[in-house]
């Protein structure tokens, strides 16, 4: 087994499925020659040629429109766009074709379509680089999202998500790509897409995490006798390892970079809310960005939770008995 | 019934300056000698604070930041035709119009430094701010423009983009609209070959970018891009027709990106050295110097000088840059609506006290 970061990991994903299956190709900007902007797909124009890793113009409306119909032709296109804060173009392919291909040929068609992007903050780059609006994607039925949050994770996932019948929104958290390294095993890594994972064992709080907040949350977790859990998957979601944690905690933290109205972390205190509210001994806390336009990077600090600021937010639930 | 042709089109190049310095005297604008000095002054100063934002950022005290370098000559030639009424849309590559109009050179490495607040346009200029999201401004500046003539304003609006810009959907359904409302928009495209990694051949199958105006019924002209007289020409001629309400116009300016796409970037991987050699030889700046130098406008002596006295105001920018008090956390919450709401009140409480 190698020692990879996710760049890595997440090259090797996309060239063993190439390699596995003919069907699966890559296109975006500057994926090919350069090998994506931060690498992630280096090497695979050398290996695969023009035809499977394509280099488009600068459309990314049409870099999803065009995926959607390689794929209810009979492919399975991984589409890259270069930032997450530039795929607001495609959203309405993706919104109401990509989302509904199934539905409105009532099942005939389906889309089985990866958009990979890289997303979140922590870079200091300019405007737009660092969004997490995952929560945009989490709302629009028919698609699926997914957040690695490890080199090992972003492999297996992203296998999964090439596997998927279904259109899959995946999210690379680009703090991420170079930060960790882990032992990636080479061929098939066993993930199903909608579970999430125990990251850390704990019994007195749960921290729900996903993305670039989950190592802010394992290292907050030091200290505290907390669970936490790596998401994962975003939708659909593993309530179920969420609930069963809480009932044996009875506390819950849930920590996301993205802004806080109508954030994903809103969906997992109100699943809690619903279904295991006598689990609770202390209220719900979420830790989150804030509801602002981002910062540039002068500032984009204050914007993205701390790991001091998650452990003050588990001390608080902590005090209660 | 024969097949027969019912439209046909033609797409025109200009070029006055060549790159010996000698100009094609029937096609010279009317500029005095004063202003052929300011061009090139203005060049120049394109040049260097291109090259010391290069040097900040290579130092750390300047974040990612896209060069100009080669594009000094269908930034300043077109920016030297605007009026002060006009407006100016950006994409984020224009330094050298946000020079020419003006701007204070302290707020752009301001900008570049990821400070926000380097995007505050002093109150008499139009310009607005820089758009990273490519070529989403161009239904903005059709938008301004058909205002503009809505207010019965005469003014004209400049729409700048790059050739990768001519790819987004904004791009068709902003010139599109511009067409049919006859706006008083002009579009300039700087087609400096590469968008990031991806060249102007993989852009679009159409053998030049002028030519996309014939499909929405606006006039388009490809003017060389390294020569500022021809740049200033057309630009000048567009926004004179677009102040008349004669509608939009299109430039496209053949010009070349000499530096990496970004300082975040590195064009080895992907790009020839010989054809950037190629281009370095129709260096914009060597050619009006030479034709300055053949009127006598300009020698060694004020080469150094005008560099020395450009330097000077870089430092003066440079510091006053770094010496602005650093924007607090108030900054951050500020402008996202007019007025705080509630949770960003409380948002903002604990962030300033833990
Ligand atoms: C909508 C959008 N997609 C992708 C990007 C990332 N990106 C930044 S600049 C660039 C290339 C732009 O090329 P062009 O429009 O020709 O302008 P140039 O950089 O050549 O000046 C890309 C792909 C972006 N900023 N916006």
């Amino acid at each position: 087994m190698a020692e990879m970061n996710m760049v890595e990991a997440i090259n090797l994903a996309l060239r063993e499925e190439m390699e596995r299956d003919a069907d699966v190709l890559v296109l975006g900007e500057d994926v090919g020659r350069d090998g994506g902007v931060f690498r992630v797909t280096d090497g695979l124009f050398e290996r695969f040629g023009g035809e499977r890793v394509i280099d488009t113009p600068l459309s990314e409306s049409a870099i999803v429109g065009v995926a959607i119909g390689m794929a209810a032709y009979g492919l399975k296109p991984v589409a890259e766009i270069q930032f997450l804060g530039f795929i607001y173009g495609a959203m309405e392919q993706l919104f109401s074709h990509a989302a509904r291909l199934r539905s409105r040929s009532r099942g005939q068609l389906h889309c089985p379509l990866v958009v990979r992007t890289p997303y979140g903050g922590g870079i200091k780059a300019p405007e737009l680089h660092e969004e997490s609006s995952e929560a945009l994607f989490c709302h629009m039925p028919g698609l699926k999202v997914v957040v690695p949050a490890t080199p090992r994770y972003a492999k297996a996932l992203l296998q999964a998500a090439i596997r998927d019948p279904d259109p899959v929104i995946f999210l690379e958290p680009t703090r991420l790509y170079r930060l960790l390294r882990e032992e990636v095993p080479a061929g098939d890594i066993p993930v199903e897409l909608g579970r999430a994972r125990i990251a850390r064992a704990g019994g007195e709080v749960t921290l729900v995490a996903w993305g670039s907040m989950l190592e802010k949350a394992l290292r907050a977790a030091e200290g505290f006798d907390a669970e936490v859990i790596d998401l994962m998957t975003l939708v659909p979601f593993d309530s179920e390892t969420i609930l069963a944690s809480v009932e044996k905690t009875g506390r819950l933290v849930v920590v996301h970079e993205a802004s806080q109205t109508a954030g994903f972390g809103a969906e997992i205190a109100a699943t809690v809310a619903e279904e295991g509210i006598w689990f609770l001994k202390a209220p719900v806390r979420r830790v989150t960005g804030c509801d602002v336009v981002l910062p540039l990077p002068l500032l984009e600090d204050y914007n993205l939770p701390t790991a001091k600021q998650i452990a003050a937010a588990v001390e608080e639930v902590l005090a209660f008995d | 019934m024969p097949k027969k042709t019912i439209a046909s089109f033609a797409v025109s190049r200009l070029e006055i300056l060549d790159e010996q310095g000698q100009v094609d005297e029937r096609l010279m604008p009317d500029l005095d000698d004063d202003d052929l000095v300011r061009m090139y002054r203005l060049m120049l100063l394109t040049r260097l604070f291109d090259q010391r934002a290069l040097h900040l950022q290579r130092e750390g005290r300047l974040g990612t930041y896209p060069s100009v370098l080669g594009q000094e000559a269908s930034q300043v030639g077109s920016a030297f035709a605007l009026h002060p009424g006009d407006w100016f849309f950006p994409a984020f590559r224009e330094l050298g119009v946000f020079l020419t109009l003006g701007y204070p050179l302290s707020e752009i490495y301001q900008y570049w430094n990821g400070d926000e607040r380097g995007l505050l346009c002093p109150e008499n200029l139009h310009i607005f701010p820089i758009c990273i999201a490519v070529g989403t401004h161009i239904p903005h500046a059709v938008g301004a423009a058909m205002a503009a003539r809505c207010r019965g304003d005469g003014i004209a609006v400049a729409c700048y983009f790059g050739d990768g810009g001519t790819s987004k959907g904004d791009f068709h359904e902003g010139l599109n609209m511009a067409g049919v409302f006859q706006a008083p928009v002009v579009f300039i495209i700087q087609n400096n070959q590469w968008a990031i990694s991806v060249p102007r051949r993989r852009q679009t199958a159409a053998t030049t970018l002028a030519q996309k105006a014939i499909a929405y019924g606006i006039p388009g002209i490809q003017v060389d891009g390294n020569d500022v007289l021809a740049v200033f020409q057309a630009t000048r001629q567009a926004l004179e027709r677009a102040r008349q309400g004669e509608g939009p116009s299109l430039i496209e300016c053949e010009t070349y990106r000499l530096a990496d796409h970004t300082t975040a970037d590195d064009a080895r991987r992907y790009r020839d050295p010989e054809e950037v050699q190629r281009w370095q030889r129709r260096d914009p700046l060597l050619r009006l110097r030479r034709l300055l130098q053949r009127r006598g406008l300009w020698n060694d002596r004020l080469q150094v000088e005008a560099e020395e006295e450009i330097r000077r105001r870089l430092d003066r920018a440079v510091a006053r840059e770094e010496a602005t008090p650093p924007a607090t956390v108030e900054d951050v919450f500020r402008y996202t609506y007019a007025e705080l709401t509630p949770r960003q009140r409380r948002q903002l409480r604990e962030l300033k006290h833990g």
